[in-house]
């Protein structure tokens, strides 16, 4: 039984169609991931799923509930971590908790068993009494994942999780995720993060202009859309280089800015090219879920 | 469509509600003196500086006139400024009812429970005025406590109205034309500071047709000692235009938020 299922969504604003016919199937206990680049339409398909915004098309079902008709018994099985943050800036990091889990009609005095896990879980235990204000990036962050599991929610969204977060505070939250994913929670998360995406998801969709475009495991994507290996490179002359010889030595080559990227089956003639010019500088590596994307959604800025 | 659809409620608004009660509850005493002073000033003012060299106005003193529509208006403010700009803050700069939505609340539970709490609100301001009325010896009728009953629909009225307005607004300058266009004119027409039939007929025609009038014409004769006439047809317009425009809100905030 499917967690989530969403059945040839459609949703227009003026003539943009922002949502294009998408359908997909969540099950319990995995993770599962939108990427794509701004504007692709993930907000809005998430929107959608919970119930925030009626489709011009198609239909929804959310933990066993037809959304939006039902979409307040759907969602108080549900978490939701949005893309910005809106704690609740009148009162202080436990009586959000405690705000918020009332409104799930949840009863105080269960909320006040639950906070002080959530808060370790956060790690926010000794800022419980401080206010949102002195809070940093990465502690809003947290709690904010926090406040969605009040609920102690079966399915949780998370709307872009790590954005704007640093390095620290991202791994964090990852290893937060997983230890959710350990307990059988199913997440649906939305990122333009490939890091992101090949840690945490086993099941991915790339979407782009409203439409799932791609389909799979990290692997699966990985090996069906792009040549296993890579090469960056740069330095003077590569442009002449890349219009040159490179066409030959790999099956695809393609500039963005100062450098070009040389993808290939068998990297061993690209490399014994690039041996012979010392002032082109290169990076060889495997290709990953970045170069799928770029493939699949082109280099060309979105916003 | 959901579109136009009736406001869809239920008791879910009540943790809503809750959220600003205690939110108040954090600065209880400063918000209800300033709830209390604006009014207070005009009322002893007004009342008493005007009031002394006026001769008496309706059959009292202008300070005894004045007390009604003193409650009235202030009851309406207090409705009105909640609806519009504490509820804006809430639901375009903090974001709050966005991340009410995410929980089993809808949005027509979350304007619910704005409208309840302006009401809320404004009966406070309105009891605090009322209790300085009785302190004062303004009145000394008991059916002076009647007002208490109709101060929440003044509330609901103007709280109600303030979510159709605040549907609309994109800033807080916005709510500065529903202020001078609106609520300031209609004081002056209403029967908040002198008799409606001291109005020219065209004006009063006008004033026919305005909330404030009808809640006045309730809380007058209350606060001197009569039984107001017409009882059913005050309360019938109050409640119409609170109907009306929480519907108009609802309908306006769908459009705004749930796209």
């Amino acid at each position: 039984m499917a967690a989530l299922t969403a059945k040839n969504l459609r949703k227009s604003y003026g003539d943009q169609e922002v949502v294009a016919g998408v359908s997909f199937a969540i099950v319990p206990g995995e993770c599962f991931g939108l990427l794509g680049p701004n504007g692709a339409g993930k907000t809005t398909t998430l929107r959608l799923c919970l119930g925030l915004a009626d489709p011009d098309g198609g239909s929804v079902e959310l933990m066993r509930h037809p959304v939006p008709g039902d979409a307040r018994a759907a969602r108080a099985r549900v978490g939701v971590v949005p893309q910005m943050d809106n704690l609740d800036p009148d009162f202080t990091v436990a009586e959000n908790l405690l705000i918020y889990g009332r409104y799930f009609g949840i009863p105080d005095r269960i909320i006040r068993e639950r906070i002080p896990q959530l808060l370790e879980f956060a790690g926010l235990a000794a800022r419980a009494g401080a206010r949102i204000q002195t809070l940093s990036g990465g502690m809003k962050r947290r709690l904010t994942l926090a406040r969605a599991l009040i609920n102690d929610p079966d399915l949780i969204f998370m709307d872009e999780p790590t954005t704007g977060l640093d390095p620290q505070a991202r791994h964090l939250i990852w290893e937060r995720l997983k230890r959710l994913l350990a307990q059988g929670k199913t997440i649906l998360l939305t990122t333009h993060f490939m890091e992101e995406a090949e840690r945490l998801c086993a099941r991915l969709a790339i979407m782009d202009r409203g439409r799932f475009i791609a389909e799979g495991s990290p692997r699966e994507l990985i090996s069906r859309h792009i040549e296993p290996h890579v090469a960056e490179v740069h330095g003077d002359g590569v442009m002449e280089w890349a219009d040159g010889e490179a066409g030959a030595l790999a099956s695809r080559v393609e500039k963005s800015g100062e450098t070009v990227f040389c993808y290939a089956a068998d990297p061993a003639p690209l490399l014994a090219s690039l041996a012979l010019r010392p002032e082109l500088r290169y990076l060889h590596r495997a290709a990953d879920l970045e170069d799928v994307f770029l493939k699949l959604t082109g280099r060309e800025l979105r916003d | 469509m959901r579109a136009l659809a009736p406001p869809s409620v239920s008791l879910r608004f009540v943790p809503v509600w809750r959220r600003n009660l205690l939110v108040w509850r954090k600065l209880a005493v400063a918000s209800i003196l300033g709830n209390l002073a604006d009014p207070m000033i005009y009322l002893l003012g007004l009342g008493y500086g005007l009031g002394s060299v006026l001769p008496q106005v309706a059959g009292v003193s202008y300070v005894t006139f004045l007390a009604a529509g003193m409650v009235c208006s202030s009851t309406m403010n207090t409705a009105s400024f909640e609806a519009m700009y504490s509820a804006f803050s809430r639901m375009h700069m903090q974001r709050t009812w966005d991340a009410i939505m995410n929980a089993p609340i809808n949005l027509d539970d979350v304007v619910l429970a704005e409208l309840i709490w302006a009401a809320s609100k404004s009966v406070l301001s309105g009891m605090a005025i009322l209790a300085v009325i009785w302190a004062l010896g303004l009145t000394g009728s008991p059916l002076s406590i009647w007002v208490l009953a109709l101060v929440p629909v003044i509330g609901l009225t103007f709280g109600a109205l303030g979510l159709a307005m605040t549907a609309y607004a994109w800033n807080y300058d916005f709510f500065m034309y529903y202020v001078t266009l609106f609520i300031t004119p209609m004081i002056m027409l209403s029967g908040v500071f002198f008799p409606v039939n001291q109005l020219p007929p065209a004006f009063q025609m006008v004033a026919a047709f305005l909330p404030l009038t009808h809640a006045v014409e309730l809380a007058r004769p209350l606060l001197l000692g009569d039984i107001p006439r017409d009882i059913v047809l005050h309360l019938g317009v109050l409640l119409a235009y609170a109907a009306a425009a929480f519907y108009a809100a609802t309908v306006l905030f769908r459009r705004r938020l749930l796209k």
